[in-house]
């Protein structure tokens, strides 16, 4: 019988996904020995043509890292999904824009601009910006273009499941693979679709070690402006902690190194927008009734957008800046 | 304490042995002048008026003694007219006399001892070295903040004061027989009007007189025991031993079904409404001050009368001070105009002065009220309608002589007004009392933005609120006369029988509750509720909500973070549809 197969894919995405799954140590030989790897671009030499050239349906999982935001992202996505009996967003970019998806904030001409003519480090005196399509002296040649915004995969194609994550935890990975082998091999029903693999139904505060209390804030702080108490929580210490409107699953790390969480995890399951969510919540603990008081201490907030949309904006219910 | 038999005048009698002599001459009726002596310092002679003449055992010579230290012995013999005593008594207060100035007191005893042309020793210091002064307050009050001092270009001495040390009791002034430690100094407002202040005066007073129970209490921070740690004169006095100074205040928990507030309101403060000179000017009174005065029991026994003490000529009665003002309160008070109406009245029948009323508008809403205005336009009463913009003195110069001067626009005939008056009455709005948010926190009930207690519907819950089997009753509620207050605290009551009648209450099935599930503990919802509904579960590590106090105004579900939170029949499923449906 032959092996099942398994295609990677990294779309707009730092890489640190496709390192997160080799960091799932001794695993990584089951993987190997489970599944014929039939696309993995960042590991292994592969070509598109190989994948178009495969029937519908013949590759068993696929894992898709990255967001969407190129016609190459997009094409490469439906590929993916004509040939893949299931489809996995696989960490945070794929799954709600992350990173990537700040660009949202801006346009894809400012982008331009600043990366091709205005950043102090770019010499580029003949103002060369990158075209999709440019006449060379033997014809027309193209590159992808790039999109105004960054979308997130399953906003473009049907996906069955989601790994939370920047990146997913390695021991995450190793759990939902494991898993995926049992199906497999002893055809277990797989679960519902749309279910986050991975992580839990609750939120971060709930893996995390430190005491809480009844939250009442005068200031926030950035987290390298005090010591941290090692044993309460960031938010009651004026630090914003995402915490409390991420899933929970990874473990608590930052918050039990004293870093507040930035959220990577992504909104649990009862909440529509991670941002919005931790906007209310913080503005419920703010201790004043004074209005001008109120605006000082939210203003001790840097980068409310960054702090608190940081991994989610293109999934979120603001999307894009409409400017 | 066994009893001894001695002679007084001839007569004999029993006393109690060790009784000093005053006392048991006192006894008899027989009186003895003794300005030094105050009953709770022991004696000590110093002006000798008490000098009685006595003899002890049957041959004994006779011999003067001062009574007031003097303790009766057995088969003691006195004579306290003996023309022995009567000189000695005489030497001593020429003595006195030689060395003070002349006062009422020494003045009758002068006559009593027809002193003719008493020689007085001084022209203004009026001490008569009693010493009570200092050893009241060396050994009562214990605040030894009096000396004596020599009055260096006059040759004689005075009592001194260290201000660092007195604490204002007032004992040294109670105690000179003489006056001549006065407190006026130590007032800034004399004579009537300052007195008709509702607060304590006294250590030991009733709160008010209808107070229940009616029983004086302890005031410890004006109090010289609780302030100084001596006097305790109250405790000596009290024949039934009902004062304790260490009964610990008793907190009752008592265990209710329902609850009405019927906290009332406070009066405004016209004092930050520099332009009527209230406080400034003493003849510019508050309405309840005008209403403590003409009480029977007030303080000038129901008289109307100026700060001075004469009879106002002339009254203006500004209505709306703090009410129906943008700057202070937007609302009406409500009583006000039927109140100052009734101060006409009033100030009709008791006075003959002219009285004014400026109005903005006369609300005279009520059952017999628009007659009773009818009635008082009858009586000559000058209605301006017009509010009044400013009170001044008539004369800067001429201030002190307390004439003020109403400006005001008249609008009916379009003219602007000063009105000579000598008395100005601020009918100041009702508000709510300034504790009345932290109160109603207490009882999960809110104010709303003018103060008062908010109902749970304004026209079909009127003396409800939110928060089940707590009602209102009177102006915690809002501004209203005796009738609607009665009306009202009549219908709270039966409410509250209502429930306690069934003996179970009907909550409203909107409610939030945590999916434990779903809860993380992040305790973030735990200080958002209003009605403290929301408590941790340290063992399970969740928040939980107690349905019976949950309102279901939905603070908490906005705020939890992880969407554990759900508002039974406001989920956010349904009003995603309802937006779907609006947009579609």
């Amino acid at each position: 019988m032959a092996k099942p197969k398994l295609a990677i894919y990294w779309a707009a995405s730092c890489g640190g996904c496709d390192i997160a799954i080799l960091d799932i140590e001794d695993k990584i030989l089951d993987v190997a020995n489970f599944f014929d790897l039939a696309f993995w671009p960042c590991a292994a030499d592969f070509k598109y043509k190989d994948v178009a050239a495969m029937p519908d349906k013949s590759i068993t999982l696929t894992l898709f890292n990255g967001a969407i935001r190129s016609s190459e992202n997009l094409e490469i996505a439906e590929l993916l999904r004509a040939k893949s009996v299931v489809m996995c967003a696989f960490g945070s970019c794929a799954s709600e824009g992350c990173i990537p998806g700040l660009a949202n904030l801006t346009t894809l001409k400012e982008i331009c601009d600043y990366a091709y003519l205005k950043s102090p480090s770019t010499v580029n005196p003949e103002q060369i910006i990158p075209q999709p399509k440019t006449k060379v002296p033997e014809g027309e040649i193209s590159i992808p273009v790039l999109w105004n915004t960054v979308r997130t995969l399953p906003q473009v194609i049907d996906v069955d499941y989601i790994i939370p994550g920047c990146p997913p935890q390695s021991n995450q990975i190793a759990a939902v693979i494991e898993a995926v082998i049992d199906i497999l091999q002893n055809g277990k029903p797989l679960p519902p679709k749309g279910t986050v693999l991975g992580a839990t139904d609750k939120s971060c505060c709930d893996e995390c070690p430190r005491k809480r209390d009844v939250k009442k804030i005068k200031k926030f702080v950035r987290p390298f402006s005090i010591v941290p108490d090692p044993d309460i929580c960031l938010m009651e210490q004026g630090i914003v902690c995402c915490g409390p409107a991420t899933r929970s699953g990874c473990g608590a790390k930052c918050v039990i190194a004293g870093v507040p969480c930035r959220g990577c995890y992504g909104l649990p399951s009862h909440i529509r927008d991670q941002g919005a969510k931790m906007v209310s919540a913080i503005g419920s603990v703010i201790d004043s009734q004074d209005p001008e008081e109120i605006e000082r201490i939210i203003a001790t907030i840097p980068d409310p957008m960054g702090t608190f949309y940081r991994f989610s904006l293109p999934d979120s219910l603001l999307r894009r800046n409409q400017a | 304490m066994s009893k001894v038999s001695i002679e007084i005048d001839g007569k004999p009698i029993e006393v109690e042995s060790g009784t000093y002599l005053l006392e048991a001459v006192r006894d008899l009726g027989v009186d003895i002048p003794a300005p030094c002596r105050y009953p709770y310092l022991k004696p000590k002679p110093s002006c000798r008026l008490c000098s009685v003449e006595i003899s002890e055992g049957a041959d004994s010579v006779s011999k003067i003694v001062t009574s007031c230290n003097y303790p009766v012995t057995a088969g003691l013999k006195v004579l306290t007219n003996s023309e022995k005593a009567i000189e000695a008594r005489r030497a001593a207060l020429n003595n006195l006399i030689g060395r003070t100035a002349p006062t009422t007191l020494l003045g009758d005893l002068a006559a009593q001892f027809k002193i003719d042309n008493p020689k007085w020793g001084h022209k203004y210091v009026t001490c008569i070295f009693c010493k009570l002064c200092i050893r009241v307050c060396d050994e009562l009050v214990g605040a030894k903040a009096l000396s004596f001092k020599k009055v260096t270009d006059q040759d004689t001495t005075s009592i001194k004061l260290d201000p660092e040390k007195c604490i204002l009791c007032g004992a040294c002034a109670f105690v000179c027989p003489t006056n001549h430690i006065k407190l006026e100094e130590a007032q800034d407002r004399p004579v009537v009007h300052s007195e008709m202040s509702l607060g304590p005066n006294a250590a030991i007073s009733l709160t008010f007189r209808q107070a229940v129970p009616n029983v004086p209490r302890i005031h410890t921070e004006q109090c010289i025991h609780f302030t100084m740690g001596g006097c305790q004169v109250c405790s000596e006095v009290c024949p039934k031993d009902a004062i304790h100074y260490d009964q610990p205040d008793q907190i009752e928990e008592i265990e209710v079904g329902t609850v009405i507030m019927a906290t009332g309101f406070q009066d405004f403060d016209p004092t930050p409404m520099k332009q009527f000179g209230y406080g400034k000017y003493p003849n510019v009174i508050s309405a309840i001050e005008f209403e403590q005065m003409n009480n029977a029991a007030g303080s000038t026994g129901g008289k109307i009368l100026l700060e001075n003490g004469a009879e106002p000529r002339s009254i203006a009665i500004l209505h709306c001070i703090g009410s129906r003002d943008d700057n202070y309160h937007k609302y009406c008070s409500r009583v006000c105009c039927m109140y100052a109406l009734k101060f006409a009245h009033l100030a009709k029948e008791k006075t003959d002065a002219e009285v004014y009323q400026l109005y903005i508008d006369m609300r005279a809403f009520g059952k017999g009220y628009e007659e009773f205005y009818h009635r008082l336009l009858d009586e000559g009463v000058n209605v301006i309608r017009g509010k009044g913009a400013e009170v001044v003195p008539v004369s800067y110069k001429r201030s002190a002589e307390g004439g003020l001067i109403v400006r005001c626009e008249d609008t009916l005939i379009g003219k602007f007004r000063e009105i000579p008056v000598d008395m100005v009455i601020l009918c100041t709005a009702l508000e709510a009392r300034s504790d009345a948010a932290a109160v109603g926190r207490k009882f999960n009930i809110s104010t709303g933005a003018d103060g008062w207690y908010i109902e749970a519907h304004p026209k079909l819950a009127p003396v409800s609120t939110t928060t089940e089997g707590i009602f209102l009753a009177g102006v915690c509620q809002g501004a209203k006369d005796i009738p609607d207050a009665v009306a009202q605290g009549s219908a709270a009551a039966a409410q509250a029988m209502r429930l306690l009648n069934k003996g179970e209450v009907l909550m409203d099935a909107a409610y939030a509750e945590i999916q434990e599930q779903f809860c993380s503990g992040c305790r973030i919802c735990n200080g958002l509720c209003p009605y403290n509904a929301i408590s941790y579960e340290e063992a399970k590590k969740v928040s939980y909500i107690n349905s019976a106090l949950c309102k279901a105004c939905g603070t908490c579900v906005a705020g939890c973070p992880t969407g554990a939170i759900k508002a039974r029949h406001f989920t956010d499923e349904q009003i995603y549809a309802q937006i779907e449906g609006i947009l579609t």
